[in-house]
């Protein structure tokens, strides 16, 4: 039986930092990302973990020295959240275009402006297109499980890109709950040390990294980080089993809740999802055939699991923490209904919860009437709903 | 290592020729010469700029050394990162314990603007490493934009001389100050024009126990608008009129001046052979030359001044 203690969703993915031993972190304070680095420098400060920390003066140099680490042949972490990880843009394609498997904790929170602490999954969604492989976690216990399996993703050498475990600010971040924790020799050990075939601290063998990529090999490179994420599908899927047979709770790239007999399924990301199951039951006692569908990984985006998992439903709805202006619905909805072109079901977009503001059970319940009644209505198309939003 | 003909020409070239510099530039010759002075494997790396372009043409590399290029702004930061790794990595035995010498370059634009908070960050964490700006006055590699670092009244694309204007409106920015107030622990000031005495530098600075910093200055013809081959020429005139010193800042806080001239030639001499200032010679514009020419003689009176000041100072 596992031991359980009661952990922040940010001390957590502290203690799984920990565990993996990483070589180098570089990061830079921003909420609600702080904890996290307190807690890792706490346990640096302890002799808990010899990794070197570097202070930097801003998260494009947090981004900019991870790179520099990386490349190095040091495993490498950073950690940070919204305004933090838009100062960082620029580096985040930078890491992902060079191979470099950086792990980077990714505690969700809206984007300025105006200014809001709280959580959406605005800065995540900014940096999808960046080439970074994106697992998002719906408590504690996946942002713990889910930084251990990331170095495994990122540094399998099919794959050679960064991984973002984005967890949600303050609803995970800050909230205590059970969490099991691995043995930190059964981390160790799943996790391995990294080994790069190019460092640049092997000066026997220099190799040039980041050169000038010209019309003539610019597009091939870009391919091969297709090829690469392509490649991810499976190591994700893989590590995610193995780790199951280590802890007993293996991952895949999404998750169904009541998915067998589903007609009306939402497909979420992130926290919402447990608040989400509960109201699948609520609408099922209701009289509503009601499923989740829990998005594990946004990237790389399974099109093929997901048309399976949603073969048998009538309607999809999908619900996005973000929003992308001038066009009906968020990120999220607009790769399930590319994904699931062709088919005959209407997906309909609701965005919701803001700048951190709450979704609660029935407010998920009604969105799953309101789906059923687009159902019966035949219409394909809706207009975005905002859910919780004064008129 | 003794600096001389002998020992250096039996050095391995850590620079490949064949690299896609304009003809006449003095930016790679900054580059092998601190290079060559290196006493230890070393792992290198560049802001976005012109020497990063030119050496790494993808398939192609000039670099003998491991070499890594990332954005424009970050040269320090990314570098501060490899050195961070070197430790982390040689604590746990996982690389051979010996010395490697970290130098990170950076272009004027690199490291007076766009750069100069990842370079600050660097230098207050005490990263054992150099940094060497290549100062060639404006951001050559974008088409000869100012920076803060291009003298006032120079001619250059986004602060054209014109009927109106002449030229860029601002003073220089003494960077070399600015890191020097930062406590590192070794700054210099060189030129390619004296490669023994800027060789030496490097090797001090390699072997300064936390971060250090070189300003070169690395003439650029298409943008100072000289004769390709007079660029050598033209940084020793720098130093000749005093424009560019030749110095040395120790922690804790001595100052050697490397070079007096016998006689310190006029800066009009050094201006006159730059189209970039040719404006400046109507006579509407003689109060910028004087301004130009007090600010030298100023600034040297202080150099010299610190100099004496700090004469009793002891380095470790
Ligand atoms: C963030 C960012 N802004 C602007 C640029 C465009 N840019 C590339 S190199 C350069 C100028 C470099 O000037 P400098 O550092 O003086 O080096 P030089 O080219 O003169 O060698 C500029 C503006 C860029 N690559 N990245």
């Amino acid at each position: 039986m596992a031991k359980f203690e009661s952990l922040t969703g940010n001390d957590a993915a502290a203690h799984a930092l920990r565990q993996c031993k990483p070589d180098v972190a570089a990061a830079y304070p921003i909420t609600p990302q702080t904890e996290l680095m307190h807690k890792f420098a706490e346990f640096v400060a302890n002799g808990k973990v010899d990794t070197e920390v570097i202070l930097v003066e801003s998260e494009h140099s947090a981004m900019s020295a991870a790179i520099g680490s990386s490349a190095a042949g040091a495993r490498t972490f950073t950690a940070t959240s919204a305004n933090g990880l838009a100062l960082m843009w620029e580096v985040v394609y930078i890491a992902a275009s060079n191979r470099l498997p950086i792990v980077m904790p990714e505690v969700n929170r809206a984007l300025s402006g105006p200014i809001n602490i709280h959580c959406d999954h605005s800065d995540s969604m900014g940096c999808r297109d960046s080439g970074w492989i994106q697992l998002f976690c719906e408590n504690g216990q996946e942002a713990y499980d889910t930084v251990i399996q990331a170095f495994r993703i990122s540094e399998n050498p099919k794959v050679l890109l960064p991984t973002m475990i984005c967890f949600d600010g303050f609803i995970i971040s800050h909230t205590n709950e059970p969490v099991a924790m691995l043995k930190d020799e059964a981390v160790s050990q799943f996790v391995g040390v990294y080994k790069p075939d190019r460092a640049l601290l092997d000066v026997e063998n220099p190799y040039t990294f980041g050169p000038l990529d010209l019309p003539e090999w610019y597009f091939e490179h870009k391919r091969q980080q297709v090829e690469a994420m392509r490649n991810s599908f499976e190591v994700i899927e893989s590590v995610g089993a193995e780790f199951g047979k280590l802890s007993g709770r293996p991952y895949g790239l999404m998750d169904g809740y009541r998915m067998e007999d589903a007609e009306v399924v939402l497909v979420a990301l992130g926290s919402t999802c447990g608040t989400a199951r509960v109201a699948v039951d609520v609408a099922r006692e209701q009289g509503v055939k009601a499923g989740l569908l829990k998005l594990r990984a946004f990237r790389p985006f399974p099109i093929k699991q997901l048309r399976q998992a949603l073969s048998k439903a009538k309607v999809v709805g999908v619900f996005d923490r973000s929003i992308s202006f001038g066009i009906e619905g968020g990120p999220l909805f607009h790769e399930v209904r590319s994904s699931l072109y062709g088919g005959k079901q209407p997906v309909i977009p609701f965005v919701y919860g803001l700048g951190g503001r709450d979704i609660r059970v029935e407010q998920i319940a009604e969105a799953f009437k309101t789906l059923q009644q687009v159902g019966k209505s035949g219409a394909m198309d809706r207009d975005v709903e905002f859910i919780g939003l004064r008129d | 290592m003794a600096i001389n003909l002998k020992t250096l020409s039996a050095k391995p070239e850590l620079l490949a020729g064949g690299h896609a510099a304009c003809a006449g530039c003095t930016g790679p010759t900054v580059l092998r010469q601190a290079l060559l002075a290196a006493e230890t494997p070393l792992v290198c790396g560049s802001a976005t700029g012109c020497m990063e372009v030119v050496t790494t043409l993808y398939p192609h590399t000039a670099w003998r050394t491991p070499f890594i290029h990332n954005a424009f702004e970050n040269s320090a930061a990314t570098m501060s990162g490899v050195e961070t790794a070197f430790r982390a990595l040689r604590k746990k035995g996982r690389i051979p314990d010996r010395e490697i010498g970290f130098i990170a370059f950076g272009g004027d634009g690199g490291t007076y603007d766009i750069g100069l908070q990842s370079l600050s960050g660097m230098l207050e964490r005490g990263h054992k490493m150099l940094y060497i700006c290549y100062d060639n006055e404006a951001y050559m590699n974008t088409g000869i934009q100012r920076s803060s670092s291009t003298p006032k009244g120079a001619d250059t694309t986004t602060a054209p001389a014109g009927s109106v204007k002449a030229g860029k409106e601002q003073n220089r920015k003494d960077l070399t100050a600015i890191v020097i107030a930062h406590n590192p622990a070794y700054v210099a000031q060189a030129t390619p024009s004296d490669p023994r005495d800027f060789m030496a530098k490097v090797q001090k600075a390699l072997k300064a126990d936390g971060p250090s910093f070189i300003n070169c200055i690395a003439p650029c013809h298409r943008g100072w608008r000289c004769k390709p081959d007079s660029g050598i020429a033209i940084a020793q005139l720098a130093v000749e009129t005093c424009f560019w010193p030749l110095f040395e800042w120790e922690r804790p806080g001595k100052f050697t001046v490397n070079y007096k001239p016998k006689e310190k030639k006029p800066l009009e001499e050094w201006l006159k052979l730059q189209g970039r200032f040719k404006h400046l010679f109507e006579p509407k514009n003689k109060p910028i030359l004087d301004e130009l020419q007090r600010d030298v003689d100023s600034r040297w009176v202080e150099l010299l001044a610190a100099e004496e000041r700090t004469k009793d100072v002891q380095v470790k």
